[in-house]
């Protein structure tokens, strides 16, 4: 994927004749007392793939969102191609060359991709004239950047990777010279990423710039020439790719030296707590998710299951927690079979000793309205610990709440705040406690980092080990691979509904786990 | 039940079919946008009174047409400006409306006419008459398409013809317009549109601008073309069943006049059944009244059920950080 | 989340809503000129009917009563994120259980009838909620259209009975026989005659009854916690093992029984019957209190009083000023529901600027608040 130390030295990556092709001089933008963008300085030479990176909220979407037009700097300057230029909407950025590749596709899903293609760029009150030039016009693209896609497909019914093309090709029809990529690899898998690196390369080799913003360290070593660094919503360095390392980047993006892994001891797994048997679950439109899932999670062991999203993880989760019913196969809990039918399934599956820790915490897992303590009781509100009848022991939660608030570090320690004030990390440490205090046998948890930063990480992640020592079973779902590597004793990796394939953490490589994860090698290969 | 009786009986709810048609086209528009509009009984309401007021100060039935469409615009815009841009509680605002208008009519009509609330007959020139098509008396003996041409199709109401045509006209724009393409958009993934460079905001108005007019011509049938002035509540409800069609027709253009149609004939069949029995048993007139909401209900637990309506309907839109 | 600087509690329940009303009534005013009226007599003629002398203050609490319910009725609903209109209806055909238990034990005592009859009224009440409350939960069904639809069929169904099966021999108006003895619900009057000729009636003791039942109902019960639960947020109820659909069901069925009170009010301790229309309206002026009440008992006992004024107040300005109908209060309804409920953001961003600038602890507050929310 990365050039040769030749043609990496013939590529521009600083200081190059022609003007940048994006230049930013002391950017600042501020939401209320909130500095998204502090004094932003950045050059982004053309003809380079360049990468930004830092931890969530650190500004890069805000930075490339006042680039497309969404939003207007407070202050600062904006350079494109050497030119002056005040950026006032998306279009105006169109007009300049700028094209973004949303994180979040910006698809309207029961239209046609040549529909999607076409809406806003139509030349004409009447659609059919633009239908029949977007038509010829993708075939074009397709041709010169290989970019296939069916132009009639409704975009609901095609995969990720070509809902990602979709919106690659809407900014090329545009005209876009300069594309930025916001977080484009976190729903594909490791065969479509390359994929589209391999695209972004034939772009970058026919004079396009292309910015990538991006979390994942290992991307930016792989295929950009130039990476910038950002923290608290300031640019903290720029330098050409070949120039650094993760743990360099890591640091810069941290401000202090991070473990990049976890420290534990290892396994003693007992009897098996969980058992699941050829589980089979439907998602809301009737589609099978879940294709026939076997496996077993003991006392004092994590299991890991690693794949990319959407892949019935969480439909698989929603099932054993008894959030969605299945439409065929079991769910045994300490040898009893669960039967989760109904709407209040996650009911029967708490009371058999089961705690969850939902993947969305504030879709699921949190009322964000309500006070701290309140969410303290959230899916064990009937419990006698609350009063014995059907009144409702305020004090009794309240006392709970503040107890768990300083065992867990919740901050700020006040369990009358409410809970949408409370940071993401803290939320989840909420979620946490409720779940893991309840001392459960079998502890499913999904995403436990998602949108948490640092600190709060690695707190998680010891608090996940404890359990684990204390013997209990713990079943881990991540779309985040180091996070599931570090953790997992074992490794299940999860395709199309299906388990493809185990590993064992401490020997497999992740060339051998993102084949499992496209489906390509394993048990059950696609 | 004869030929001839049939023929009436299609006349009847082709006549009783069309405030509904146009008043549920002009939902479709709305709620396509992503905005639900439960105060199309009002806009009606509002515009029936005002096209029977200007009709009767002017003599012009034109003129009351265009009343009636000013008024229901400026009611449309009031939910415009309390959904788009306050983004308030679509259904409240929709509920508020319908009231405004109730209260407002009856006020304003006996402050006015000093009638009980009711607008004084119109004179001549300020109702819309039937249209006669040229041969109907000629063709009415010709073998059954004759009929159907003389008694059906010829001497209805040119709102009718406007109602009815309507409907393909809203097909084309909705599937062949840039227009309409936007339109269907923004009620379902409004992010999208504001990423291309579009106005979410614009684009809604002026949905909710033609629901406005659709529904203002919709409520000066009630007073000038099907009555003969404005009458305290006349419109009874239709807007209701308006939206029952809506969604009974899953928004769409072609099912929602066969909606419309089919509610348009129970209304027809209860004003004719009144009085008949069943085994012996008296129909009495309130089932009969009662049947379309009835009806409407078995509807949406039966064959409806989950209607999954545009995915950003009654959600108003803000940019997110 | 965009920033946000939250009011003062004591202005988001009181100031708000106030300001609210002004708004309504300075629009009123406008449309009172349009019909060539003077306003300021016309409030003046209002606010007197209402509270300046006993009879009116009576009139004022009567309908007051009946508005406690039928907000509380769309306030408990709100709570869980439903919306029911239905409450016209639910009250109307609740009249049917208080007029048998008026009838039937009309020869006893009203210390039976009384409460009986409330229940009666709140069982059938909850059965008419029922219907829309399952089609919800179980087919999906927008309670909004339901409830709407079964008000007509209400109306329709009550016609046909008050015709056809329930009026009595040689009676011309459509109705049901007259309770005469226990079944009339004693009149406040009878012990204070400062209440003139106004039907005030013990009902109003289970409507203050109502109000402290549904705040402990709401936040100091387990069903209440799993209903507001349900209200912010139906995912995470799932995820609690709540049952949305059970929860629907029961909350529309409470919702209703809480409307079928209204006829105790009005057709045993006014009519001594059901006629034609005997409830209509009072659940729609249910939600505009319950919209100034935010929902909230306090808020609706005080907003049922304002509007148990209006309806009074109306009814005085009516007879002296014959130009001005009944109608007239509706339209104020309806502004009171448009500025109270879709158009916050009307006054709420402009209130909440005037207190940063005027309120410095309200800023720093807003601020702390704003760092911590905002960090990943």
């Amino acid at each position: 994927m990365a050039d040769t130390p030749a043609e990496a030295a013939q590529r521009p990556s600083g200081g190059a004749a022609s003007p940048p092709a994006i230049e930013l001089k002391a950017i600042s933008k501020s939401f209320g007392p909130v500095h998204a963008n502090r004094d932003i300085d950045l050059a982004i030479q053309r003809g380079t793939i360049h990468g930004i990176v830092g931890e969530n909220g650190a500004g890069k979407s805000t930075l490339v969102s006042i680039l497309y037009g969404f939003y207007t700097a407070d202050s600062g300057e904006i350079f494109v191609n050497g030119k002056l230029e005040n950026i006032t909407d998306s279009r105006h950025a169109l007009r300049l060359g700028i094209g973004m590749v949303h994180q979040h596709f910006m698809l309207v899903d029961n239209f046609s991709i040549l529909e999607n293609v076409i809406l806003g760029a139509e030349d004409d009150a009447l659609l059919a004239p633009s239908l029949s030039k977007a038509r010829k016009e993708l075939k074009r693209l397709a041709d010169e950047y290989s970019l296939d896609v069916d132009p009639d497909a409704i975009v609901q019914d095609v995969s990720v990777g070509q809902q990602q093309r979709v919106e690659i090709l809407k900014a090329l029809y545009r005209g876009a010279e300069i594309l930025i990529l916001d977080e484009p690899t976190g729903v594909l898998t490791p065969e479509e990423a390359d994929d589209l690196f391999r695209v972004l390369h034939v772009l970058r080799d026919q004079g396009k710039t292309i910015i990538l913003i991006t979390h994942k360290l290992r991307e930016i070593m792989a295929i950009t020439d130039n990476v910038s660094v950002m923290r608290q919503g300031q640019m903290v360095g720029t330098m050409p790719t070949r120039d650094t390392s993760p743990e360099k980047l890591a640091e810069l993006m941290v401000g202090r030296r991070v473990l990049l892994r976890v420290e534990k001891g290892p396994a003693h797994p007992g009897k098996a707590l969980l058992e699941v048997r050829d589980l089979m679950v439907d998602d809301d439109l009737g589609v099978r998710r879940v294709k026939g899932v076997s496996f077993d999670v003991r006392s004092g062991e994590i299991v890991g299951i690693a794949g990319v999203a959407g892949n019935g993880q969480s439909e698989l989760l929603e099932s054993i927690t008894g959030m969605r019913d299945q439409k065929s196969g079991d769910v045994i809990l300490n040898g009893k079979v669960l039967s989760l039918e109904g709407d209040d399934g996650a009911r029967r599956a708490r009371e058999a000793g089961l705690a969850h820790v939902p993947e969305d915490r504030q879709r699921m897992g949190l009322v964000t309205q309500f006070e701290e303590w309140e969410n303290n009781i959230l899916g064990y509100q009937d419990s006698s610990a609350y009063g014995s009848g059907p009144a409702l022991d305020i004090a009794a939660a309240q006392a709970q709440a503040r107890d768990r608030i300083k065992k867990f570090d919740i901050r700020p320690a006040d369990e009358l705040l409410k809970t949408a004030n409370f940071s993401g990390g803290n939320q989840q440490k909420i979620v946490l406690a409720r779940e893991l205090d309840q001392d459960p046998d079998v502890l499913v948890v999904g995403q436990p980092t998602r949108g948490v930063d640092i600190g709060a990480i690695e707190f998680i992640h010891n608090q996940l080990i404890g359990m684990r020592d204390a013997g209990k079973a713990i079943l881990l779902v991540s779309v985040e691979l180091d996070e599931i590597r570090s953790l997992s004793d074992r490794i299940l990796v999860m395709f199309d509904g299906q388990i493809v394939g185990e590993a064992d953490p401490a020997t497999a490589t992740e060339g051998e786990l993102g084949l499992m994860m496209a489906g390509i090698s394993g048990k059950h290969a696609a | 039940m004869d030929y001839a009786d049939i023929i009436s009986a299609l006349a009847a709810t082709l006549r009783l079919t069309t405030p509904l048609l146009l008043a549920c086209l002009a939902g479709l528009y709305s709620e396509r946008s992503g905005v639900f509009d439960i105060g199309l009984e009002g806009k009606m309401l509002a515009g029936a009174f005002g096209a029977a007021t200007v009709a009767y100060l002017t003599g012009n039935a034109w003129l009351g047409l265009l009343a009636a469409i000013g008024v229901s615009i400026l009611m449309a815009m009031l939910h415009a400006v309390a959904s788009i841009t306050l983004k308030g509680n679509q259904i409240i605002s929709g509920v508020a409306i319908n009231f405004l208008a109730q209260g407002l009519t009856a006020v304003l009509g006996l402050a006015w006419f000093h009638q009980g609330g009711r607008t004084p007959q119109l004179p001549d020139g300020g109702r819309f008459p039937s249209i006669v098509w040229p041969g109907a008396t000629q063709f009415e003996t010709v073998p059954i398409i004759g009929p159907i041409y003389s008694d059906l199709i010829s001497g209805q109401n040119i709102f009718v013809y406007v109602a009815f045509l309507a409907v393909p006209i809203t097909w084309w724009v909705l599937y062949r317009t840039r227009f309409g393409l936007r339109l269907r958009a923004v009620g379902e993934n409004p992010k999208a549109v504001d990423t291309a460079g579009i106005s979410v905001t614009l684009l809604r108005y002026r949905a909710l601008l033609i629901t406005g007019v659709l529904c203002g011509i919709a409520g000066a049938y009630f007073s000038i073309a099907q009555s003969n002035g404005f009458i305290n509540n006349m419109t009874a409800g239709k807007g209701y069943i308006a939206l029952a069609a809506l969604i009974f027709a899953k928004w769409r253009p072609v099912p929602a006049m066969f909606a419309c149609l089919l509610f348009g004939f129970l209304d027809a069949e209860q004003i004719r059944l009144q009085g008949s029995s069943i085994f012996g048993w008296q129909i009495p007139v309130q089932f009969i009244q009662a049947l379309p909401y009835i009806l409407t209900c078995v509807l949406l637990a039966g064959f409806i059920g989950k209607a999954i309506g545009p995915k950003a309907g009654g959600i108003p839109y803000v940019k997110e950080r | 989340m965009s920033a946000r600087r939250p009011l003062p509690r004591w202005a988001d329940v009181a100031l708000l809503p106030v300001l609210n009303l002004l708004l309504a009534l300075i629009v009123f005013s406008i449309f009172v000129l349009l019909i060539g009226q003077d306003p300021i007599a016309a409030l003046g003629i209002m606010i007197n009917g209402a509270f300046g002398y006993g009879e009116g203050i009576g009139f004022t609490l009567h309908f007051a009563t009946s508005f406690v319910f039928t907000g509380l009725c769309v306030a408990v609903a709100a709570h869980a994120g439903l919306f029911n209109i239905g409450g016209d209806g639910q009250a109307y055909v609740a009249g049917l259980g208080a007029i048998a238990v008026g009838l039937l034990l009309d020869q006893t005592s009203w210390l039976l009838v009384l409460p009986l009859s409330i229940l009666a009224s709140m069982i059938v009440g909850a059965a008419w909620a029922f219907i829309p409350g399952y089609l919800q939960a179980k087919r999906g069904s927008h309670v909004v259209i339901t409830t709407i639809m079964f008000n007509f069929i209400a109306s329709a169904l009550m016609a046909y009975l008050l015709v056809y099966v329930l009026k009595p021999v040689g009676v011309q108006e459509p109705s049901t026989a007259n309770v005469v003895n226990a079944g009339k619900i004693p009149q406040l009057r009878q012990f204070l005659p400062f209440f003139g000729n106004a039907p005030l009636n013990l009902t109003i003791v289970f409507a203050i009854a109502a109000l402290f039942g549904v705040y402990f109902l709401l936040w100091r019960t387990k069903f209440g916690y799993a209903l507001r639960t349900l209200g912010h947020n139906p995912t995470a109820s799932t995820y609690a093992g709540i049952s949305n659909s059970r929860m629907i069901i029961y909350v529309m069925m409470i919702s209703g029984a809480l409307a079928g009170m209204v006829a105790v009010n009005e057709v045993l301790g006014v009519q001594a019957r059901i006629v034609i229309d005997v409830t209509a309206g009072y659940g729609f002026v249910g939600i505009a209190v319950a919209l100034m009440g935010r929902n909230h008992p306090i808020g609706i006992g005080l907003a049922a009083v304002l509007f148990g004024a209006l309806y009074q107040g109306g009814l005085d300005l009516q007879f002296y000023m014959p130009a001005i109908t009944r109608d007239m209060i509706v339209v104020i309804q309806a502004l009171v529901i448009m500025f109270t409920g879709a158009m916050e953001g009307l006054l709420r961003p402009g209130l909440e600027t005037a207190f940063m600038l005027y309120f410095p602890e309200q800023k720093a507050e807003a601020q702390k608040r704003e760092t911590v929310g905002t960090e990943s």
